[in-house]
């Protein structure tokens, strides 16, 4: 499959690294793997981290909200960094920034993540 | 006598997910003949992603028996992209066609598909018949890398 996902924790932050491309087809696996991580104990923010990301589609954009929703239930935060501009369109497009932040990298996003506890 | 510069091709595959990754790469190798930009690349692979997933999720409700086609064709420097399928058709195509509509929300779909094609193409339409199928039909011109360095 044309996509990877990695995962790490800082703090109270979950932090998904995507690479590769995330369509229909990709989506099902990221999706249940993410929530299987924001599932867990003291996870309470997200960062998606998506420098690698080669290709996105509206797929992805439902990912993304569906995944938003959650984090907010859990009374998190979730933020994206390292936004490419074709992705950054879409995203754009959708309104999302208008319900979550983006950050040029993933320090900068985990140190305001940290300020806003 | 002018030369005819039209070029052509039809390709159809099964609805199945794991085509679609396959059906953005062919269109992009074959519209690579007008040396489009990056940007251009990008959107025409969008388009057709949108458009084909859009075949197997909706159309044919994930059924790889379906068969999706894809017809794209080049004259002079405007690439012509038509989507098909033979599955169950669109009732209302005005409530598809609003941005974050989606008749499937419980698969976490964005209703952003149609917005993105809209968007992403200079020329955009939509034909369907309920039990009969969905074609899309889809322009853009290539404005291509040479003539920006011209
Ligand atoms: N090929 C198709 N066959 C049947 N219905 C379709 C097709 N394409 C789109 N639709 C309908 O139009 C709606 C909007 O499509 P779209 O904007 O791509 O959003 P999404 O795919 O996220 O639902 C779909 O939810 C579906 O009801
Ligand atoms: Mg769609």
């Amino acid at each position: 499959m044309n996509l990877h996902m990695e995962t790490a924790r800082h703090r109270e932050t979950l932090i998904v690294r995507l690479s590769g491309e995330l369509d229909h087809h990709t989506a099902d696996l990221v999706r249940m793997r993410m929530d299987e991580e924001i599932g867990r104990e003291g996870c309470r923010n997200l960062l998606l981290s998506l420098k690698s990301l080669q290709f996105m589609d509206s797929s992805g954009l439902g990912v993304i909200l569906g995944r938003y929703k959650l984090i907010k239930q859990k009374g998190g935060k979730m933020v994206v960094s390292d936004v490419n501009p074709p992705v950054f369109r879409l995203l754009e497009m959708s309104g999302l920034f208008k319900i979550m932040s983006i950050y040029e990298n993933e320090s900068s996003a985990l140190s305001e993540l940290e300020v806003a506890l | 006598m002018k030369e005819n510069n039209r070029n052509h091709m039809t390709l159809q595959f099964a609805a199945k997910s794991e085509n679609e990754s396959f059906a953005r790469v062919t269109v992009a190798a074959f519209v690579s003949q007008l040396d489009p930009t990056m940007e251009e690349i990008t959107d025409l692979k969008t388009v057709v992603s949108e458009a084909v997933t859009n075949s197997i999720i909706h159309g044919y409700e994930e059924n790889p028996e379906g068969i999706v086609t894809i017809s794209a064709s080049i004259e002079e420097d405007t690439v012509t992209l038509v989507i098909e399928d033979k599955g169950r058709g669109i009732e209302d195509l005005e409530l598809a066609k609003q941005p974050l509509y989606t008749s499937k929300p419980e698969l976490e779909r964005s209703g952003m598909g149609f917005t993105i094609m809209e968007n992403f193409m200079d020329e955009f339409d939509v034909a369907s018949e309920v039990g009969g199928g969905t074609s899309i039909r889809m322009k853009k011109r290539i404005v291509s890398k040479k003539a920006l360095y011209n």
